[in-house]
C-alpha cells in the first residue's frame, strides 16, 4: 500500500473509494425496478441488470433499489426515476434495449421520454 | 483496490451486533447471496454497533433503509427472497415501534430518528476493519486540515470556541488541557486516551472503539499535534479483547497509508500511538491510576496538586482524554467550532451518548443534544418504561451520579442542571428504575459495588463505604434507626471532603441524592417496616386475592413448592416457605398476586 505523501492524496483517495460506498450515501437520483412476480416473470431482473452496467459504465452516482409489484402488471418490468424533488416518472414495459436511451435521455439530457412513460407522480 | 467491481453493488447489508447474539449471520448472509446469484450487485458488511441493544442483531439494507431487528440466520433465505430479490420487506421482522405499529425504514424509527447522532456518527454504518471505508466518508481529512492549514495554536483555540468538554466524566475544558500540555515545558510528551469505561452500566467507549477506531485516532493526533506530542497510547481494559483487536488494526492499516509514523501526510509530522491492556477496574479509569497501569505499576490514584498535564507519564507533560473527547475532534476542526457550539447548549455545547438501561424499553445506545430532557430521553428516545409500569426515577452518572426522581422530568440534561440535582453527567450511563424500583436497594448496590473497587488508600472512602453499606443493608432488612439518616448524611458529606481521588469524593452521590429526593421510601423501610417499591425481601411478603382463579401455573413455578390449593380453586402461599422471589407475581396473568 503506498503511503500518503500529501492532503490532495488523501483527497484523490477518497474521490477513488467513494463508490464503494455509494450505496449507504445520500445520492440524489434513485432508480425503483419493480421485482413482484410479475416483474421478474416480465424480465425485470434482467432489466436491472443493464440498468447496472450501464450506469457503470457512465461512471454515474445512481441508486438502484428494488420494490414489490407495483400493481401495473401488464406494463412490467416498470422503473421508476426520482430525481432530487421532482416529480417520480414511471416507464413501462422497459426492456434491456430500451435502457441505455432512458438513462441517457432521462438522467444525462434531463428529458422524459415521453412515448414509454406510463405515470407521473408529483415528489 | 479495484474500485470498478465494486461500482456495481446497488444494495449494501449492514450487519450489527452478531458477536455474541449471531456468529454464524455473516456467513449465512454471505452464502444465501452466493446462492441467489446476487454476489457483485449486494454487499455484506459487518458493521460495528448500531446501540440498539434490545434489538440485536440488526440489519439495515440500503440505500433503501429497510431495517430488520433480532435476525437469525433462520431468517436470511426468506430475506434475501423477499427483499432483495423480490423487493418486499418481510413484515415479521421489521421494528414495532411500542406506541404505534411497525416501522419498516431505518429513518422512520423514533428509537433512530429522535437522536442526534454525532460521536455514533460511523457507527453501524461503516467497516469498522477498513481504513478505506473511514477514508470514504472523508476520514483523516481533519488531520489534513490541521496539519497544513492551521497552528497548533490555532487547533487549540478552535477547540476553545466550539467548547469542547471531556466526556470521560468531569466535563473539563478540552482546550483548557490542551494549553496547558502545551506550554508545559518537555521534549517529550504524550497523549492518552481514556478507554476504561469502568461504570458496571456503560458500554459507548467499547461500542465506539470497536465500530469507529479512526475517529479516536485521528482525534489523537490533531491533539498531539496542538500539543507538539509524538507518542500516543490508548489504554484498554484486556477483558474488552475485541475493542483491543479493532484499535490495533486501525492502528496498522492507518500506518500502511502513512496517516500514523512519520512525516504523515508528508507534512513532516510525526506521531506513533500504541494500545496498552491493563486490569478493568473503576479506579483504574482515573487519571493517575490509568497512567500508573500504563507505566506497568499499581494502577492506584495519586494526589494531583501537580497537574497530570505537567508532570504526567513518566513524569512527562501528558493529556489525557476519553475515547469519545478524541472521536469529536475530527469533526470540530472539519466542521468547525460554530457548527458543534450550535448543538446543545451555552455551556454544555454538543451531544451526549447516554447508555439506557434498566426499565426501559429500547435498551441501548442513545445520542442526543445536551440539554435534552430527560422525558425526551426516556419516553421519545428511549420509547418508555415496558409493562406499562410507571416511571421513578432515573440513576445517572453511574456509581458517582445519583438519583434524580419523576418530578424532574423536565429538567435539562446539561453539566449544571445535573449536578444541581444531586447527580452528574458522568460517562452518560442511565439506569431507568420504574415503580417497582427501590432507590434503597440501588444505592445499596452501587456501594456494593464500588466496596471493591476502592483502591483503600484513603481511609475516609475505604471504611466509609463499607460504613455506608452496612447501614444501607440493615434498612433494606428493616433493621434501620431513624437516627441513621443524619450519620448518613454526614458520613457522605465528610467522605466526600477528605477522601483523594474522584472515586471517594463521588462516592456517597448514590445515598445522598436518593435521601433527598427520596427520604418517605427510607422513613417507610425504617419506621413501617415496608418496601414501597415491593423489593427488600425481609419486608415484603407476597400473598395470593380473590382473583385467583386455580390456574395452577405459579404452583408449577414456585421453586420453593410454596403455594398449594385445588385446581380452578383459590390458592395459597405458604409464607414459612416462601422466599420473596417475586416468580408468582411475574407469571400471574391475572392479577391475582401481591405484595404486603
Ligand atoms: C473513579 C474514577 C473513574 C474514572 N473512570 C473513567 C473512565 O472509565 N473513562 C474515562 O474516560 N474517564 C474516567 N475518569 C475520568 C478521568 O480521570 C479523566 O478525567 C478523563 O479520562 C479525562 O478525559 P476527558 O477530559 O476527555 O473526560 C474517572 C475518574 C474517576 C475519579
Ligand atoms: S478516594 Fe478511594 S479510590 Fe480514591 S485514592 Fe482514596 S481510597 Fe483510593
Amino acid at each position: 500500500m503506498p503511503k500518503l505523501k500529501s492532503l490532495d492524496e488523501l483527497k484523490k483517495l477518497r474521490e477513488q473509494l467513494q463508490g464503494d460506498i455509494k450505496a449507504r450515501t445520500d445520492s440524489s437520483t434513485t432508480i425503483t425496478v419493480g421485482m413482484g412476480t410479475c416483474g421478474i416473470a416480465a424480465g425485470a431482473r434482467e432489466t436491472m441488470h443493464a440498468i447496472l452496467a450501464e450506469l457503470e459504465s457512465r461512471g454515474m452516482d445512481t441508486h438502484v433499489t428494488t420494490v414489490g409489484c407495483i400493481g401495473m402488471c401488464s406494463k412490467e418490468p416498470l422503473v421508476d426515476i426520482q430525481q432530487g424533488d421532482e416529480p417520480r416518472v414511471t416507464y413501462g414495459n422497459v426492456n434491456t434495449e430500451m435502457v441505455p436511451r432512458m438513462i441517457e435521455e432521462h438522467l444525462v439530457q434531463g428529458n422524459m421520454v415521453d412515448e414509454w412513460v406510463v405515470g407521473r407522480v408529483e415528489g | 483496490m479495484n474500485t470498478s467491481k465494486t461500482q456495481k453493488h446497488r444494495a449494501d447489508l449492514l450487519v450489527s451486533c452478531v458477536h455474541d447474539r449471531a456468529p454464524d449471520l455473516i456467513p449465512a448472509l454471505e452464502a444465501e447471496v452466493k446462492r441467489r446469484g446476487l454476489e457483485g450487485e449486494v454487499k455484506v458488511v459487518e458493521a460495528g454497533c448500531r446501540g440498539f441493544c434490545s434489538m440485536g442483531p440488526v440489519l439495515l439494507i440500503q440505500p433503501d433503509g429497510t431495517f430488520y431487528v433480532n435476525v437469525q440466520p433462520a431468517d436470511v433465505p426468506e430475506m434475501v427472497e423477499e427483499t432483495l430479490v423480490k423487493g418486499r420487506v418481510v413484515e415479521r421482522m421489521t421494528y414495532q415501534e411500542p406506541s404505534s405499529h411497525a416501522c419498516a425504514l431505518y429513518e422512520d424509527i423514533s428509537f433512530y430518528s429522535k437522536q442526534h447522532r454525532i460521536v455514533l456518527r460511523n457507527c453501524g454504518m461503516l467497516n469498522p476493519a477498513s481504513v478505506e471505508e473511514y477514508i470514504a466518508v472523508g476520514g483523516y481529512e481533519a488531520v489534513g486540515k490541521a496539519l497544513f492549514d492551521m497552528t497548533p495554536e490555532g487547533v487549540i483555540e478552535e477547540v476553545k470556541k466550539a467548547g469542547l468538554r471531556g466526556r470521560g466524566g468531569a466535563g473539563f475544558a478540552a482546550a483548557r488541557k490542551w494549553e496547558t500540555g502545551r506550554k508545559a515545558e518537555g521534549d517529550i510528551k504524550y497523549v492518552l486516551a481514556n478507554g476504561d469505561e469502568g461504570d458496571p452500566n456503560c458500554f459507548m467507549d467499547r461500542a465506539l472503539m470497536e465500530a469507529d477506531p479512526h475517529s479516536i485516532l485521528e482525534g489523537m493526533i490533531i491533539g498531539a499535534y496542538a500539543m507538539d506530542a509524538h507518542q500516543g497510547y490508548i489504554y484498554i481494559p484486556y477483558e474488552h479483547t475485541l475493542s483491543v483487536k479493532t484499535m490495533r488494526n486501525a492502528i496498522e492499516s492507518a500506518r500502511a497509508y502513512g496517516l500514523i509514523g512519520e512525516d504523515i501526510l508528508g507534512s513532516g509530522f510525526d506521531f506513533e500511538v500504541e494500545v496498552r491492556v491493563g486490569a478493568h477496574s473503576f479506579v483504574g479509569g482515573e487519571s493517575t491510576a490509568l497512567m500508573h497501569a500504563i507505566e506497568g505499576t499499581v494502577s492506584e490514584p495519586r494526589p494531583k496538586h501537580i497537574h497530570t498535564t505537567e508532570v504526567g507519564l513518566w513524569g512527562k507533560p501528558t493529556c489525557l482524554n476519553n475515547v469519545k473527547t478524541w472521536n469529536l475532534v475530527p469533526e470540530i476542526i472539519g466542521k468547525g467550532a460554530e457548527w458543534f457550539a450550535s448543538i446543545g447548549t451555552e455551556k454544555s455545547t454538543g451531544t451526549q451518548v447516554f447508555s439506557l438501561a434498566g426499565k426501559i424499553n429500547n435498551v441501548g445506545l442513545a445520542e442526543v443534544p445536551m440539554g435534552t430532557t430527560i422525558r425526551e430521553l426516556i419516553f421519545d428516545v428511549g420509547g418508555g418504561i415496558p409493562n406499562g409500569r410507571e416511571f421513578k426515577a432515573i440513576q445517572i452518572g453511574g456509581p458517582s451520579g445519583g438519583a434524580v426522581p419523576a418530578s424532574l422530568l423536565d429538567m435539562p440534561m446539561d453539566y449544571e442542571t445535573l449536578e444541581e440535582a444531586g447527580s452528574m453527567m458522568g460517562t452518560g450511563g442511565v439506569v431507568v428504575l420504574d415503580d417497582r424500583s427501590c432507590v434503597i436497594d440501588v444505592a445499596r448496590y452501587f456501594l456494593d459495588f464500588l466496596k471493591d473497587q476502592s483502591c483503600g488508600k484513603c481511609s475516609s472512602c475505604r471504611e466509609g463505604i463499607r460504613y455506608m453499606l452496612e447501614m444501607l443493608t440493615n434498612i433494606t432488612e428493616g433493621k434501620g434507626k431513624m437516627s441513621d439518616l443524619e450519620v448518613l448524611e454526614r458520613m457522605g458529606k465528610s467522605v466526600k471532603i477528605s477522601s483523594m481521588c474522584g472515586l471517594g469524593k463521588s462516592v456517597p452521590n448514590p445515598v445522598l441524592s436518593t435521601l433527598r429526593h427520596f427520604r418517605d421510601e427510607y422513613v417507610a423501610h425504617i419506621e413501617d417496616h415496608k418496601c414501597p417499591a415491593g423489593v427488600c425481601k425481609a419486608l415484603i411478603e407476597h400473598y395470593i386475592n380473590d382473583q385467583c382463579n386455580g390456574c395452577g401455573l405459579c404452583l408449577r413455578k414456585c421453586p420453593q413448592d410454596a403455594i398449594t390449593g385445588e385446581k380452578k380453586e383459590l390458592h395459597t402461599i405458604d409464607a414459612e416457605k416462601c422466599i420473596q422471589c417475586g416468580v408468582c407475581f411475574d407469571v400471574c396473568r391475572f392479577d391475582a398476586v401481591g405484595v404486603r
